[in-house]
């Protein structure tokens, strides 16, 4: 008997240690707008539901393993034939239905919330962000203004920023914890999300989707802003930051670890990498390990024209291989 | 062929050149015990060529065993790495390495052996039967997924490790950002272990169907079989789709087509859904089976019949009907339509009501019996609170607006180790110490046994508590290291701390074995536990021809009720007959070797190679194709003979549970 009290006791003991001591301060509990707000209440009420769940189950489990253990005075009972009991199955499975009900509805009503510009917001016009993740860094084009950065991005407050995800490499997932939810930036794809800050300040964005050998730092600073101090910085950052050009884009792309930068035009003059059949810029030579037998890396045939609407006028010369990296600098100066 | 030696072997790591020490020490020291004992004739004769359903039980039991040491030590080296910030025990790479192999040993070559093992050894003791379906098949599905195991395992020494993470998920793990073969060595094994896991869902359905004994009833079937059945049954249905992906990953990675990669058209996230579409059922395929194992644990130290019976079977039929429903939840954040992402997260939430009804029906099972705490039933017992943890914060991430903020977090990290360690891992403990007379004819140590179930659910709450608080502050699943002003410092070591409690709880395990297989009192009788079902009906360790006279069911819980009823008859001679029964084969040794090397080739991308011994399978299949071997008959002198050995021992000592 004393086998499952124990553990009972060890359990809650080591989930209320914990729970004191660090719910204070968790991330996800620290809401820093609507986004998050709302998906902290969904939490929050799924916790006091599974709380009850628990409490539940295992008070019934302590009792009854309690009461009917063996004992030296009971070694002579036999336990009865029963077989079950219709109304209690009945019961028990009616009220985690009850349960399901009960959790789905507030979901699925912040499911299609998320989707929309948090509420209250609907009025401002919402600041398109397009982030491009490559190995291992983030890069936010400001379409509207022109401007690009690299590995921080800054936005103003109380403003919904609609952030569209998209990578030139492997599949990320863009995370901003203080503000929302996350989202998957992947290759030939485009997808989108809503966030808004509530006050000036600094979060920290991750990468959260495992892609090889620098994911653990694959962080960037999120820097919210006033308007005011918005504009100036787009100001100033359109006076002073340099221009990109397409030869510095290919070698940013390439798998590194990059400090901020920052551009005083976009990428996207040259390529989307959301678009279908865009022109890519991978060197899977670059990702050789420094042990381990290497395969054949494969080359890859020109596309048929034919599917030239979709792309840039880039889209035909770059599917890459190892021979083409010295003529590479060539070609793309040809244009 | 133009072989890179100098690349071939894996080098410049301490712990690897360590390992590749003592593998060929341990090759070399077992190569010697065999000859110097004369061991050679008795390991093929008894061991690779048998198809008893008993000894091909044990051995997947042992490769479970053994490779749930190499995932555990993958484990523990990522806690030591995890356990300070900014540690440099592990670099990014070797991490990397450590994760993937630990997630594919522990899921297909942990889990699955070691359940399929159970199933093998029970499931035609339990339903009365000599053999499975097809004996020499279910020798080749072991020799497959050994051959799969063991191509998997000596990648980290040769040729590099596979390093996209259990999922391998494209793009990453395609050639644009793995050129190494390290991938290949999850795409081909798996392959080679899947196909044997294939052939044994196969086997079972029709094992469960076709060999009941006269009387039985599917609906009086034991519990375990009949998650075995429906296990098979799931097997069946997913892991087609996974032969298919594996196989185009194959194609992508050695042959440059363009399924899932980047350029040319493909479509990674396909590869996402598809791997899902097998990964989900997967987990209900090793759940169930320790799901009937709890039952009957359990029903027997409560010396209760199961409670809910038919609910229970209809539970576990939904659950299998829901699992093919709801893989849309491992990427909720996938960018999918309000709809889709509603949809799955009702599916997945709907696992939960069949769950739940389990639940209570086992505890209600325990009410008003008498519950015996032996090993066996503290590990059925440690389940409830703990995978109720489990089952609780899963409903948490099935809400797909959650899971935004869940998603490749600890949390989740801890959440489904809390469903399967408690699910999976105490329920085969429980298995062991529960059906260990009935293999090996002595009681695993019960002592040692409960400072087993100690350290070992303590170390794992340890270990996997803190990871809940982790995630929701932001502690990313998959990363190496984290710097100190993340705060993620103590609990992380908390975690590392329970990883040794842990792993001391398994030590403790193996240590039980050996001192129980030298010690143990081998003077019990064939039924020890006073249990319910048809295995304990037969001699301890079973004869190989399972039961002398089969035995006919009347009810749920036959066994039980021969003996309430006195209906355990002496043996009459006269109703001896001959039995026949299949002969030993090498050819599923055979096939598994040639796999291997077949497999091995290819991994290499030496395609002419790998062709050129794949002919030695088709060798392999015309020569069965013409074998008229139509088996052997025990004869009735034998059989008495046997028999009357271990009927004679008396009543010998019942019960060793102090």
């Amino acid at each position: 008997m004393k086998a499952s009290k124990l553990s009972l006791v060890l359990t809650t003991l080591l989930g209320a240690v914990l729970l004191s001591g660090c719910e204070n301060n968790m991330v996800v509990f620290q809401p820093q707008g609507p986004a998050a707000r709302s998906i902290l209440d969904l939490i929050n009420f799924s916790l006091v539901m599974m709380f009850a769940i628990i409490i539940i189950v295992f008070a019934l489990f302590g009792f009854i393993v309690w009461k009917y253990r063996e004992k030296k005075e009971n070694l002579d009972y036999e336990p009865p034939e029963e077989h079950g009991n219709t109304v209690l199955e009945i019961i028990w499975t009616l009220i985690p239905i009850i349960i399901v009900v009960a959790l789905t509805i507030p979901t699925v009503k912040t499911i299609y919330a998320l989707d929309k510009i948090p509420k209250g917001y609907e009025e401002k016009e919402p600041l398109v962000v397009n982030v491009t993740s490559a190995d291992w860094k983030w890069i936010f084009s400001y379409p509207e203004q022109g401007i690009e950065t690299v590995n921080y991005v800054n936005i103003p407050e109380d403003r919904p920023i609609d952030f569209r995800l998209t990578s030139a490499s492997t599949m990320q997932s863009f995370w901003i914890p203080s503000l929302g939810g996350q989202k998957y930036s992947m290759a030939n794809a485009e997808t989108q999300l809503y966030l808004v800050a509530d006050n000036p300040g600094s979060y920290m964005g991750r990468n959260t989707n495992f892609n090889g050998k620098g994911y653990a730092e694959m962080e960037f600073e999120v820097q919210s802003q006033t308007q005011k101090d918005f504009d100036k910085w787009v100001k100033e950052v359109k006076a002073t930051a340099p221009k990109l050009s397409e030869k510095e884009y290919e070698k940013m792309l390439e798998p590194s670890h990059l400090g901020r930068k920052t551009f005083s035009n976009t990428h996207l003059d040259w390529v989307d990498h959301s678009k279908g059949q865009s022109q890519n810029y991978i060197k899977p030579e670059l990702y050789k390990r420094e042990h381990g037998y290497p395969g054949k890396i494969f080359k890859e045939e020109k596309l048929e024209t034919d599917h030239n609407q979709h792309g840039t006028d880039h889209s035909q010369h770059g599917n890459m291989n190892e021979e083409t990296n010295d003529s590479h600098g060539g070609e793309h100066n040809g244009h | 062929m133009g072989i890179n030696w100098s690349e071939f072997f894996v080098t410049g790591d301490p712990l690897i050149l360590a390992s590749q020490i003592a593998i060929v020490l341990t090759s070399v020291g077992a190569v010697a015990a065999l000859t110097y004992f004369k061991k050679w004739k008795w390991l093929w004769k008894d061991w690779l060529t048998t198809v008893d359903h008993k000894k091909i039980g044990i051995l997947y039991i042992l490769v479970g065993i053994l490779m749930f040491f190499r995932g555990g030590v993958d484990g523990l080296m990522m806690r030591a790495q995890t356990s300070v910030p900014e540690n440099t025990f592990l670099d990014a790479q070797h991490y990397n390495e450590v994760f993937t192999t630990h997630g594919v040993v522990m899921i297909l070559f942990v889990a699955m052996p070691l359940l399929i093992g159970v199933m093998n050894f029970v499931v035609p003791l339990q339903i009365g039967a000599r053999d499975v379906a097809f004996p020499q098949l279910n020798a080749l599905s072991f020799w497959l997924t050994f051959s799969g195991a063991m191509l998997f395992n000596i990648s980290f020494v040769i040729g590099g490790s596979p390093d996209a993470g259990w999922t391998s998920y494209f793009p990453l793990a395609g050639k644009e950002f793995s050129p190494g073969i390290g991938n290949n060595f999850y795409a081909v094994a798996l392959q080679i272990a899947g196909a044997g896991t294939l052939m044994s869902g196969i086997n079972f359905v029709v094992t469960i169907l076709k060999m009941r004994i006269k009387g039985m009833t599917m609906l009086k079937m034991p519990m375990f079989t009949w998650t075995s059945f429906i296990t098979s049954i799931i097997i069946v249905a997913s892991f087609p789709i996974f032969t298919v992906a594996l196989a185009l990953m194959t194609f992508d990675r050695i042959f440059g087509t363009h399924f899932f990669t980047i350029s040319g058209g493909g479509m990674d996230m396909l590869w996402a859904n598809l791997f899902w579409l097998w990964g989900h059922p997967e987990v209900y395929i090793v759940v169930l089976p320790a799901f009937g194992i709890l039952s009957e644990v359990i029903s027997t130290f409560a010396r209760k019949t199961l409670y809910g019976y038919k609910s229970m079977v209809i539970s576990i039929t939904l659950i299998a009907v829901l699992s093919m429903l709801v893989w849309v939840h491992h990427f909720f954040t996938m960018g999918n339509s309000s709809a889709a992402n509603s949809f799955f997260s009702i599916t997945t939430m709907m696992i939960a009501i069949p769950t739940g009804v389990k639940v209570f029906n086992w505890l209600f099972t325990m009410r008003k019996g008498r519950i015996k705490f032996t090993t066996a039933m503290l590990w059925a017992l440690a389940f409830v609170p703990n995978f109720v943890i489990g089952g609780v914060t899963g409903v948490m991430l099935a809400m797909a607006a959650a899971d935004y903020q869940y998603h490749n977090t600890l949390f989740l990290v801890a959440h489904f180790h809390y469903v399967l360690i408690p699910g999976v891992v105490f329920p085969l403990f429980a298995a062991f110490y529960y059906w260990w007379p009935k293999m090996f004819g002595y009681i695993l140590n019960e002592k040692i046994g409960k400072w087993h179930f100690w350290l070992f659910t303590i170390g794992f709450n340890l270990t996997f508590m803190p990871m809940f608080f982790l995630g929701l502050d932001g502690a990313v699943r998959r990363a190496y290291t984290y710097s100190e002003e993340t705060g993620f410092g103590p609990l992380m070591l908390t975690s590392a701390i329970g990883a040794i409690i842990l792993a001391a709880g398994f030590a403790v395990l193996v240590y039980n074995i050996y001192w129980s297989a030298r010690y143990a009192d081998r003077n019990i009788s064939n039924d020890p536990w006073d249990a319910r079902t048809l295995e304990w009906a037969t001699a301890s360790p079973v004869q190989h021809y399972n039961f002398a006279v089969l035995p006919e069911v009347k009810s749920l819980d036959a066994f039980w009720h021969m003996k309430k009823n006195n209906e355990i008859k002496t043996l009459n001679e006269d109703e001896i007959e001959e039995i026949h029964m299949p002969s030993n084969t090498w050819i599923p040794f055979y096939m598994g070797n040639v796999f291997l090397v077949a497999g091995f080739f290819l991994v290499f991308e030496w395609t002419i190679a790998a062709a050129i011994a794949s002919i030695g399978i088709f060798a392999g299949l015309i020569f069965r194709s013409f074998d008229y071997d139509e088996g052997f008959h025990v004869h009735k002198d034998e059989i008495i003979k046997t028999e009357s050995s271990w009927r004679n021992v008396g009543k010998g000592v019942k019960n060793h549970v102090s």
